[in-house]
């Protein structure tokens, strides 16, 4: 890439040498670098009580069970998130075994205190322990890859997560599929932990606790050696650093967090399965670390708090119903320019919609016959905008002919396709037809199976995040010289 | 000494092991030109197991199919290369071709992301039910080889066979032909090729037509001996691929092919004498944990395989 040419943003900024050099003095120049020096500048006791004050009022503002119960599990993700980023973020390692130390963590809880096993500790002895073992346990993984390049531990590790799985459905003590589902509450100090605003706040205590940890740890000896370790390994190995002590031992921390995280789990669930543990998690859990920013510890908060509430509020069709046009509005007037373009394709949409809804009418009433799953209001004006063939979907919630297939295959295709066009106009003028697609396929395939179509999500927007944005919402951008 | 048992044994590691080999393959022939590890792999072979299902289906199902049986087997294969090598390319195009620069974690992610996307779409395409390919009665198990007491199924002869073909093929590909030379060169030094005249996109897009279709052509011999398929089977062949790849030597053609046979026999062996040797300890589902315990033993003694040479990095 020449010199003359500006660097785009959506690819890591590579330039020649001063360019370079100067990467920090323009980044003091914008707002956003300027907030981002303040925020740096306070005081560290300050940044961590305004960073978990949301989370410790949040229980104050509902009393539904629910949601608590949704705080929790956001905390854990959150806990899940940040020891993931230790690995993938500072040190730019691919762990995908990661979701094995959480399961660890988890049963080895069920282990100390269940009926089962017939003990029952107290947390404030198995949670130290259990962050210990699994940490021990994560640098026996590592270990085998620790003269190899990142890719290598890459399938060491998924090879590892998938043996955990065959010891947990196969093994004979840990009950199989079927789980260990008799474990006891938390004990602290005597005292039973029994209601979920208990769990609540023993999870945010842990997540407060491992924040600071990672906060000291980042700005620590260690913590600069794995940025240096991940940014260029071969100058790092040359300043004398042990690369690979320092590899496992990210390792172990990372994996010492998800257990601790598997550990507040398990009691607060009364059950673990080894299904809760599979890749569908570690995926998410990816997601997650990349969405809100590898490597910075808020990012990572915030992309773990965001997934887990859109995936929340997707389990329900009502709510993903008007979800997913919040969601299209909202892209299409962040990321088109000028300002009046979106309104243009969204009004184009509206009216093409009616057309062809209309045209449908006339020539395949079949095509129009069914209706929405949704009961909410916005199904009754979707009812006659989108298509919606009778039969589409059959009992199973599957979808019964080929038509839906067709269209779900070619709405992939058609968004693939929009990518490759670079005129800006005949891009908009494109989107229009791909967006009504886009509902159709919406209103009567993902709808019918939300608990599928939240992953399908999921998989497309890390491809998405890695071409546009690979440093996600909150991560800062790397420079780097070729 | 049971000797029905361990022919059986040996018949099931070699049709494994070729598949196997399959998929390392391409996932070897990749990783040679890109040095990227393309997690989503098994995910084309899983899309070809559905192509070939989808092709069978419209021949008329394996009961009664319209035309010869074949042709069927022989469309069906096609297909499923066809439209292997063309997601393969597609994913190529859009998930790793603009992270070319990247840092190197990011294709790899972008990679979890694809293979999350294609299992949950063919989940949300088709369920999580197993489907079957019924392919016992496209070819009565009884047709087969006899040989004294063992008896081999025709199918599972024309799988290994056809795999072997498929490589051979690959092998005369890679060694004769300009493209092969190009692909040999552009694994070697991409941006010397590319001063070379060669143009380095076209065949990396190439590369991957080939090693996905080869992906998806195993995808359906998967289906042929092993009937069942469904949206998850790819994780499990793209990780055996990987270690067979890893085992062989990654980057090495015939490396990929002793890998692959040499982990579908372990894997064979240690399914039907894991229970004797443990004594019923550990029951057959452990096999897994026997070919991880040879992919940690090779990280540690070879970590370049068996065909592979040391790497020597110049600074």
């Amino acid at each position: 890439m020449s010199e003359h040419q500006s660097p785009s943003p959506e690819r890591p900024r590579i330039g020649v040498d001063e360019w370079v050099a100067s990467a920090e003095q323009r980044r003091e120049r914008t707002v956003a670098g300027r907030i981002e020096d303040a925020v740096e500048r306070a005081p560290a006791a300050a940044k961590l009580v305004v960073f978990a004050l949301p989370f410790a009022i949040f229980p104050l503002f509902t009393d539904s069970e629910y949601l608590t119960q949704v705080g929790i599990d956001t905390l854990i993700y959150v806990l899940l998130a940040l020891g993931l980023n230790v690995v993938v973020g500072w040190v730019g390692l691919l762990d995908l075994g990661f979701v094995a130390f959480f399961g660890l963590g988890a049963y080895l809880y069920a282990a100390l205190a269940s009926e089962y096993a017939g003990r029952h500790w107290e947390a404030q002895f198995v949670v130290p322990l259990i962050a210990v073992a699994v940490a021990a346990t994560g640098f026996l993984v590592g270990l085998p890859s620790r003269r190899l390049v990142g890719d290598y531990l890459a399938i060491v590790t998924l090879f590892f997560l998938q043996i955990w799985l065959v010891v947990l459905i196969n093994a004979e003590f840990t009950r199989g599929p079927n789980g260990i589902s008799d474990i006891y509450p938390l004990k602290l100090f005597g005292r039973e932990i029994v209601s979920p605003g208990g769990y609540y706040y023993v999870t945010f205590a842990a997540f407060v606790l491992v924040v600071a940890f990672l906060y000291l740890l980042n700005r620590s000896r260690t913590g600069r050696a794995w940025n240096a370790l991940r940014d260029d390994e071969l100058a790092a190995e040359l300043m004398t650093m042990p690369v690979n002590r320092l590899k496992l031992m990210a390792f172990a921390v990372g994996a010492a967090i998800a257990g601790v995280a598997g550990a507040l789990y398990a009691p607060q669930q009364g059950a673990v399965f080894p299904a809760n543990f599979d890749i569908v998690l570690l995926i998410t859990v990816y997601a997650m670390v990349v969405l809100g920013g590898a490597g910075s510890i808020v990012g990572v908060t915030v992309g773990a708090v965001l997934i887990n509430s859109s995936l929340e509020a997707l389990r329900d069709p009502d709510d993903a119903s008007w979800l997913f046009y919040v969601a299209i509005v909202l892209g299409l007037v962040l990321f088109m320019r000028p300002r009046w373009v979106p309104l243009v394709v969204l009004a184009g949409t509206a009216a093409f919609g009616l057309v062809v809804h209309e045209l449908a009418e006339q020539l395949r009433p079949s095509l129009v016959a069914g209706s929405t799953f949704g009961t909410a209001r916005v199904d009754e004006v979707l009812d006659s905008w989108v298509l919606l063939p009778e039969g589409a979907i059959g009992q199973d919630g599957l979808p019964a002919g080929a038509l839906a297939r067709i269209a779900y295959v070619g709405l992939v295709a058609a968004i693939l396709g929009l990518t490759l066009i670079r005129n800006r106009v005949w891009r908009a003028v494109a989107l229009v037809p791909v967006l009504y697609l886009g509902a159709c396929v919406w209103e009567n395939v993902l709808v019918a199976q939300p608990a599928v179509a939240r992953f399908v999500l999921i998989g497309a927007m890390l491809v998405a995040l890695m071409a546009l944005r690979p440093q996600g919402l909150l991560g800062r951008q790397r420079v780097e010289i070729v | 000494m049971d000797w029905d048992k361990l022919v059986q044994l040996l018949v099931n590691g070699v049709t494994l092991g070729s598949v196997y080999a399959l998929v390392a393959l391409g996932f070897s022939m990749v990783y040679g030109i890109l040095k990227l590890l393309n997690l989503a792999h098994g995910d084309v072979l899983m899309v070809g197991a559905f192509v070939g299902w989808g092709v069978l289906g419209w021949l008329g199902g394996a009961q009664d199919p319209t035309v010869a049986v074949w042709l069927v087997i022989v469309l069906m294969i096609l297909a499923a290369m066809v439209g292997g090598g063309l997601l393969g390319v597609a994913i190529e195009r859009f998930a790793y071709r603009p992270l070319r620069r990247a840092p190197r974690i990011a294709p790899l992610i972008s990679a979890l992301g694809v293979s999350f996307f294609l299992q949950n779409s063919v989940l949300l395409l088709f369920g999580a039910n197993f489907r079957s390919y019924d392919s016992f009665d496209l070819v009565d198990v009884g047709v087969g080889v006899d040989w004294g007491p063992f008896h081999i199924w025709v199918m599972r002869i024309v799988v290994v066979v056809s795999a072997l073909a498929m490589m051979a093929g690959l092998w005369l590909l890679v060694t004769r032909s300009k493209l092969g030379k190009a692909m040999r060169a552009t694994a070697f030094d991409r941006e010397a090729a590319a001063m070379m005249g060669i143009d380095v996109d076209r065949v990396i897009v190439k590369t991957f037509f080939i090693g996905s279709a080869l992906a998806g052509a195993a995808g359906v011999l998967v289906g042929l001996v092993f009937f069942q398929i469904n949206h998850f089977m790819g994780f499990n062949y793209g990780l055996k691929g990987f270690t067979a790849a890893v085992v062989g030597g990654i980057g090495s053609i015939p490396g990929a092919m002793v890998g692959g046979l040499f982990i579908g026999l372990a894997e064979a062996f240690s399914v039907g004498y894991i229970e004797d040797f443990t004594r019923g300890r550990l029951g057959s589902a452990f096999s897994d944990l026997v070919v991880f315990l040879i992919l940690v033993v090779f990280m540690l003694l070879r970590p370049q395989g068996i065909f592979g040479k040391p790497e020597v990095k110049k600074v």
